[in-house]
């Protein structure tokens, strides 16, 4: 009895779930989908779910528009390595935040998300003359130091709650056996917290690989990202949903998997301290 | 003779010599419309003429303009050619942050560019940025709607004929629609339209004074009549139709009349886009018979900021990209209704387009177009669908903001008119006129 | 739990400002590991300070720079130094107020839908079911769509009255399309935005609720106490936390949303936020003097937004 009543629920949560997770997945779904008709299927009345002559012509079209190719490298490495670099900054100071925490602790973390509160078209102009001046203009580590800044405060967040949740006297016991700081912070630490460095590593990926203010008003030809590429297929003249679609799917897809690929590790990682 | 040859032999190795040891990789900023998409796959060809290679930043419109704007006020020297129109190039001309194109080969035959056009991207005479195609604005029309309507379109109508037919066209139950008009927020979108439009009721933005006049009884009159025309007989959600969605709108057979950019009559007349590609008719955009048609002028042109090294390397492409070599090497591509209209004299005297059906009310329309005197009362600036000073993009931006929400149905004309009165005379004041 | 004991501890011995070494001889050990540690603490702490310290004072120094002036590059550039002006021009517009209330409504409504749904949402997918983990991925998925690409999506497939899909599903119920970035401009608004932080918000609250002890929830059913009981006097304060963290993140990106307004209205139709507003003076209007000024105050805004959070819900962050 207990069982079957078990299995029921069992049963209708994953039917609701399972709606739901469609409902919501199902803008992608339906670009993706869209990608693959022509542009007369796109907009045809009715709309036609499945059952339509699938075609890649719209990919080899942008293809052959833009060099995809370049737009990707361009936006892998600007969210990567504005991500390691942030890291390689933040893993120090959230160290020192969660094991030498002082009364200004908080406020410092606090500080530091405050500093992106300031709304980046206020400062395009002045940072625009900078980048002229500092010949960082269309480089791809001009991008990198500028997302890395954008999103230092949350990688420094995000690993001071994890390495809060570190046990303190792992680090005591290590020290009474002589370890030196870098020792302790290098084969101890760092190990301990990967996963929560895993998870960070992959939510600033995203957060930088969808930035799409600095990264398509500081550059041009050479270091443009997958976010300015966007941006030639948007309002074109005439309707062209099918090729919209299909550069969208482009522009997200490598997102998309790496984020699908590594959903575990994020999602026990996003955590912001919040459990405890 | 040996010597002779010596000599010739001589010359082409320094020209090639030249050629090659100046090749170049020149960025270019465009928007991306069709045929500037098409120009772009074309690039070989000058790439085979000229050696020069070419990056192409393709943005969509605003997202250039932000992007344009920012990098010449800055002198951020990203790009060696910028797409610009009618509305900059006389203020950038005459900062200074234009190359003049005052030097262009004879072959290049700069006299051949539409006197409008040629007037419309210069300062005092000096040309500052090559056409690269040009419009005006005109009905196009659905012949059979129409005739199903019992009316029949003269070559240059009245707003009251017109608003007659929209109105009788409308079908609402099977989705047609008399009349799209942009109506999107937007000084280059239901901005550009309304300013025109407003022409031909006798309206104007600014007396000679640079006073506000939309607290004047023309303006009130333009803009009911604009929204009750299309309460009646527009799409739903016309306040959200710019360009773009009205092309398709009427390229899927839902509009009976559309009063846009003369470029459109080539997509709304392509079988392979256009579903109603035979059945479409042209005039010219209407008037009150005040003397003023509601045609405006715009040109998309290439220009060369101030301050690029590369500057002859620039100017070889816009030669190349605006010569008539250029036109026939897409017409022979892709037929000569896909050729970039409205920049040069000579496309409009050629026999091979004159066959394609909306020419002549192209050329009409450019020809009737006259910028520097554009209203009924006189105005102290130049442009049709814009006034040329450096203010307007941001006035008019606010402007259309309240008259799409008019528009909307979200406020009363009355409402709309006070706020653009007081917002433009606030920002006037602030620019210092 | 150890480190949950030990932290508080750890920063009450060190809590009292003036710095007094080896009082207590118990904790002499201890003290001078800490100093040592303390001094290289600093030294970690300080790349990261001085990088962000400067990416706030060096735009900030040009912003109170520019604001000052009357800055217009379209008509020469810098024209001398103009006082309060551009603060008080900014205010006074008439797009001024309404801007910080289209920007509080989107927040305010992207905040309660997140939070709500996504409290809903964790729960259910922390349920026993089949399939969890592909649930997982479709939920999350939107999360990674760059916003500009989301917008477009919504505006250009879905929200079009003519050809999007919910227009086509009105119709096939026999109602009149809706016109929705016209009719419902800042709830379109929201509902995109909102699409896209549902999943963050999600994940955040599943994470907590699987950390919430079962045994607990257990015992309350056995007592009897009804669902809605259980979840309101167990569960929710469970949350307490995570929610703070959730709303707190979210309201610092969602106060510089941009793209789904530039990509959709334009910011027509009430839905001109102050970051539109500031956008349409530095690049519209090229002032970059009132845009400068306009930043100023957006940075106030957000200040005051942060200062009511901390004050609200700031104490859960403690602990």
């Amino acid at each position: 009895m207990a069982r079957a009543i078990t299995s029921q629920r069992k049963a209708l949560n994953t039917a609701l779930a399972w709606g739901v997770g469609l409902l919501i997945f199902f803008p992608i779904l339906w670009t993706i989908l869209t990608s693959f008709k022509t542009e007369a299927q796109a907009i045809s009345d009715p709309p036609v779910f499945l059952f339509f002559d699938w075609t890649l012509e719209n990919y080899s079209v942008v293809q052959e528009r833009s060099n995809y190719g370049r737009f990707l490298w361009n936006s892998i490495i600007i969210a990567g390595g504005s991500t390691i670099l942030g890291i390689i900054i933040a893993v120090p100071a959230a160290w020192s935040m969660a094991f030498v925490p002082s009364k200004r602790t908080k406020d410092i973390l606090l500080w530091m998300l405050s500093t992106k509160m300031l709304p980046a078209v206020g400062v395009l102009y002045p940072i625009y003359l900078l980048f002229i001046k500092l010949g960082l203009l269309d480089t791809k580590i001009g991008l990198v130091i500028v997302l890395m800044l954008i999103n230092l405060p949350i990688i420094v967040w995000m690993l001071y709650t994890y390495f809060k949740e570190i046990p303190g006297e792992i680090l005591e016991a290590a020290r009474m056996d002589g370890a030196t700081l870098r020792e302790e912070v290098l084969y101890i630490l760092t190990p301990m917290a990967i996963p929560g460095i895993a998870s960070t590593l992959l939510l600033n990926v995203i957060l930088a690989w969808n930035e799409a203010f600095w990264t398509l008003n500081l550059t041009a030809a050479k270091a443009a990202p997958l976010t300015a590429f966007i941006a030639s297929y948007s309002s074109p003249e005439g309707l062209f949903y099918a090729k919209l679609s299909a550069a969208s799917t482009m522009a997200i897809a490598p997102i998309l998997i790496l984020g699908w690929f590594s959903q575990k590790q994020l999602v026990s990682g996003l955590t912001f301290g919040a459990v405890k | 003779m040996f010597a002779k040859y010596a000599l010739g032999a001589a010359t082409a190795i320094s020209l090639i010599a030249a050629g090659s040891a100046s090749a170049e990789t020149i960025t270019i900023a465009t928007v991306n419309n069709g045929d500037m998409i098409r120009m772009q796959g074309l690039t070989d060809d000058f790439t085979a003429k000229t050696g020069h290679d070419v990056e192409w930043v393709t943005l969509e419109e605003n997202v250039l303009r932000q992007r344009v704007t920012t990098d010449i006020t800055t002198k951020g020297g990203q790009f060696d050619i910028m797409t610009i129109g009618m509305y900059e190039t006389p203020i950038w001309g005459k900062n200074g942050w234009l190359v003049p194109l005052d030097d262009l080969p004879a072959e290049y035959d700069a006299d051949d560019i539409l006197p409008a056009m040629r007037g419309g991207l210069s300062v005092d005479g000096t040309l500052y940025a090559a056409p690269f195609y040009g419009e005006s604005s005109m009905i196009m029309y659905r012949t059979d709607l129409m005739e199903k309507a019992g009316l029949e379109m003269p070559d240059a109508p009245t707003w009251e004929f017109v608003a007659e037919a929209a109105r009788a066209m409308t079908d609402k139950d099977n989705g047609i629609y008399g009349i799209c008009l942009r109506g999107k927020a937007g000084w280059g979108e239901n901005m550009a339209f309304l300013t025109a439009t407003a022409n031909a009721f006798g309206a104007r933005w600014f007396d000679e004074n640079w006073q506000a006049q939309f607290d004047q009884p023309e303006w009130k009159e333009t803009l009911e009549f604009y929204v009750n025309l299309m309460n009646d007989a527009g799409p739903p959600g016309a306040s959200n139709n710019g360009f773009n969605e009205n092309l398709s709108l009427f390229q899927q057979g839902k509009c009976g009349m559309w009063i846009d950019a003369t470029v459109a009559a080539s997509f709304v007349t392509n079988p392979n886009d256009s579903t109603v590609a035979d059945k479409v008719g042209f005039a010219l955009a209407p008037d009150t018979g005040k003397g003023k048609r509601g045609n405006w002028l715009w040109a998309w042109a290439l220009g060369i900021p101030a301050g690029t090294q590369k500057t002859d390397a620039a100017k070889e492409f816009i030669q190349w990209a605006t010569s008539k070599e250029y036109i026939e090497l897409v017409a022979a591509k892709e037929g000569w209704a896909n050729v970039p209209p409205g920049a040069r004299t000579s496309l409009y005297e050629d026999p091979n387009y004159k066959d394609v059906p909306f020419a002549r009310m192209t050329l009409e329309s450019i020809l009737s177009a006259d910028p520097t005197n554009p209203t009924v009362d006189p105005v102290p600036y130049v442009g049709i669908q814009f006034a040329a000073i450096p203010e307007f993009a941001g006035i008019a931006g606010q402007v259309g903001q309240e008259f799409a929400a008019a528009l909307a149905g979200q406020q009363s004309v009355d409402e709309a008119l006070a706020k653009a009165q007081a917002l433009t005379t606030d920002e006037m004041e602030a620019a210092g006129y | 739990m150890a480190t949950q004991h030990s932290q508080p501890a750890d920063r009450l011995t060190m809590a009292p400002p003036a710095p007094k070494p080896a009082s207590q001889p118990a904790a002499a050990d201890h003290q001078s590991g800490t100093k040592h540690a303390r001094t290289a603490a600093r030294l970690m702490m300080a790349p990261a300070v001085i990088l962000l310290l400067g990416w706030m004072l060096v735009p900030l120094t040009m912003t109170l720079y520019f604001s000052f002036k009357k800055f217009l590059p379209l008509r020469g550039g810098d024209l001398g130094w103009v006082g309060f002006d551009n603060y008080v021009r900014f205010v006074s517009s008439s797009a001024f107020w309404p801007s910080v209330q289209a920007t509080l409504v989107i927040v305010g409504g992207v905040l309660a839908i997140t939070v709500v749904l996504g409290v809903l949402l964790a729960i259910l997918l922390n349920q026993p079911m089949w399939g969890r983990g592909v649930v997982r991925i479709l939920v999350i998925a939107p999360f990674f769509v760059m916003p500009t690409v989301s917008a477009l999506v919504w505006k250009n497939m879905f929200m079009d009255p003519v050809n999007g899909l919910l227009a086509h599903v009105w119709r096939a119920f026999g109602a009149e399309p809706l016109v929705w970035l016209t009719e419902a401009s800042t709830q379109s608004i929201i509902l995109i935005v909102s699409w896209q932080w549902l999943p963050f918000a999600m994940l955040i609250l599943l994470t907590a609720i699987q950390s919430l002890d079962s045994e607990q929830l257990e015992a309350a059913e056995m007592d009897g106490a009804p669902p809605v009981k259980r979840f309101a006097y167990i569960t929710l304060p469970h949350l307490s936390r995570a929610i703070t963290v959730v709303v707190l993140i979210q309201t610092i990106f969602l106060l510089s949303i941009f793209a789904e307004i530039f990509v959709t209205t334009q910011g027509a139709f009430g839905t001109k936020t102050l970051t539109y507003l500031i956008f349409q003076r530095v690049l519209e209007s090229q002032n970059i003097g009132l845009g400068s000024a306009g930043g100023v105050y957006a940075i106030i805004l957000a200040n005051i937004v942060a200062i009511f959070l901390m004050r609200i819900v700031g104490k859960n962050l403690d602990a």
